[in-house]
């Protein structure tokens, strides 16, 4: 049997996130997750791989998925609600992110555009994926977005640099990088770059 | 200006915020749905089509930004000739606080040196904006927002470029801009359209480019070569197969955009900026009174 189910094409990843539902996933699945997400972009991870870790009784990192994703958060009365949340370009954190994957034991890492070498080879020695959400689609992700639970560093680091506790229903990926050591980045990359020469030649001097 | 000028001036401008963020211009929406007839059934590509096409839709129905980054903020705009523009500029700022507080810009302006963010989008540099005055009566409020993944993509070159192979000619301004797209990968947000600028100083070319983006998806340019240019390399990086996202397929990029500006004999530039699928751009004519008379785009 299948370790995720599949609903309509997508596999559903639910809580508690493991390594063995991380690693039953690959590149090119559609993905929905149900659970917790905690929000996390460039200061967090710099703070976060200066030695930095927030208070457990508040965030708990461990074994978490970390969304690269600095939302426009409204006050309504004294909830927080998420009204735009799509993801933010992930390869800036690629100096921080595998010792992160390591130190915390992430599941998934949730952004756009993809990320390096050394985000790909932490997925594979430590059970992680990086999961591509739709960039710019802020407002169907934030319509997965169920609730908003707590916010952590909201003076220190900004509304759009805080980490906010996401949860989400069937909110939608697509696995570009695998905990197999497989990257659709690395693949359509290179064979952009072949297909690039040709063109190149053809345009000719 | 007087009092009920400014009150509908400050009005109107909060509106064309609102309706630029929110609202994915017409000629855009109509480009991404051909866009998403050609990508396979069932792959990545047409998954991404399909989220932007319901994302569109959605920030349309509930009036909230298209994009959590609403970006930089550009405005390009024309007043009367006895315009008071300093109060103007006031005005302009006073609309983007009020936009930001109703949650149609992201708090999105950034103290370089600090690191603080200023919470309400105003500080050196922000917003952005070109203005003229004209001999008309009316104002013409254009607004740009463009956010920083497709932003940090853009790409300038000086040729000759031996990297890319390519020589100060126009086949060299093609390879360029092609490297561009290509070093882009998905990472700005495609399908992208891309303004380019052929000539000019490192400032100026660039800020061609961006220029570039006022116009419409369908029209074409005025000058035979470059409509020639456009055209090529539109299709030869839709042959890539970068595709949505970057998760391969036929939709590499919507359109591409060029002008040209005089150089100094010394300087060749090739400046490309990148505009993410999320293209929020508007504009209005507003009557002597302050009031919106007619939609741009």
């Amino acid at each position: 049997m299948a370790v995720l189910e599949n609903v309509g094409g997508a596999f559903q990843l639910t809580e508690p996130f493991t390594e063995e539902k991380v690693r039953s996933l690959k590149v090119g699945d559609m993905v929905e997750i149900s659970g917790m997400l905690l929000t996390g972009r460039d200061a967090v991870h710099k703070w976060l791989s200066d030695g930095n870790e927030p208070p457990k009784a508040e965030v708990n990192l461990q074994n978490s998925i970390i969304y690269h994703c600095g939302p426009v958060m409204m006050k309504k009365g004294k909830n927080w609600i998420a009204t735009a949340a799509g993801p933010t370009t992930s390869i800036r954190e690629e100096p921080y992110q595998a010792k992160i994957i390591e130190r915390f034991g992430l599941k998934a890492v949730i952004g756009k555009g993809g990320m390096g070498e050394k985000t790909r080879e932490a997925c594979q020695k430590f059970g992680c994926v990086y999961l591509h959400a739709v960039g710019g689609a802020a407002q169907v992700l934030a319509e997965r977005i169920k609730s908003v639970e707590g916010v952590y560093g909201l003076d220190t680091f900004g509304s759009p640099e805080a980490i906010w506790k996401l949860k989400v229903e069937r909110f939608p990926v697509v696995v570009t990088i695998d905990a197999h050591g497989n990257s659709l980045h690395k693949v359509v990359e290179a064979e952009s770059a072949e297909k690039l020469k040709s063109v190149v030649e053809k345009i000719g001097k | 200006m007087n009092k009920t000028l400014q009150k509908n001036l400050h009005d109107s401008l909060v509106e064309v915020i609102r309706k630029t963020s929110a609202e994915l211009p017409n000629d855009v929406f109509e480009s991404i749905e051909s866009g998403r007839k050609q990508e396979q059934e069932g792959s990545s590509a047409k998954y991404a089509m399909n989220i932007i096409c319901d994302n569109v839709e959605i920030a349309k129905r509930k009036s909230q930004p298209l994009c959590q980054d609403t970006g930089t903020v550009l405005f390009y705009i024309h007043f009367p000739m006895k315009t008071d523009y300093e109060l103007l500029q006031k005005l302009i700022k006073k609309a983007i606080v009020s936009a930001t507080k109703k949650g149609y810009l992201r708090q999105n302006s950034v103290d370089s040196i600090t690191g603080k963010n200023s919470g309400n989008n105003i500080g050196p540099g922000a917003p952005v904006i070109h203005a003229e005055p004209w001999k008309k009566d009316t104002f013409e409020i254009k607004l740009m927002l463009k956010g920083g993944g497709c932003e940090n993509v853009g790409a300038q070159y000086s040729l000759p470029d031996s990297r890319v192979g390519a020589g100060r000619d126009l086949k060299g301004v093609e390879k360029c801009i092609l490297d561009a797209v290509q070093n882009a990968q998905g990472k700005g947000c495609g399908p992208g359209i891309l303004g380019v600028c052929i000539g000019g100083d490192r400032g100026t070319g660039y800020a061609a480019s961006k220029e570039q983006f006022l116009r419409k998806i369908t029209d074409k340019n005025k000058n035979p070569e470059l409509a020639k240019m456009e055209e090529s390399v539109t299709r030869e990086a839709n042959t890539l197969g970068i595709g949505p996202m970057g998760f391969g397929g036929k939709t590499t990029l919507l359109a591409t955009k060029i002008t040209a500006l005089n150089r100094v004999p010394a300087s060749f530039f090739v400046s490309v900026s990148y505009m993410c699928w999320a293209f929020r751009r508007q504009g209005a004519v507003m009557s002597p009174k302050g009031e919106i008379k007619k939609w741009l785009y």
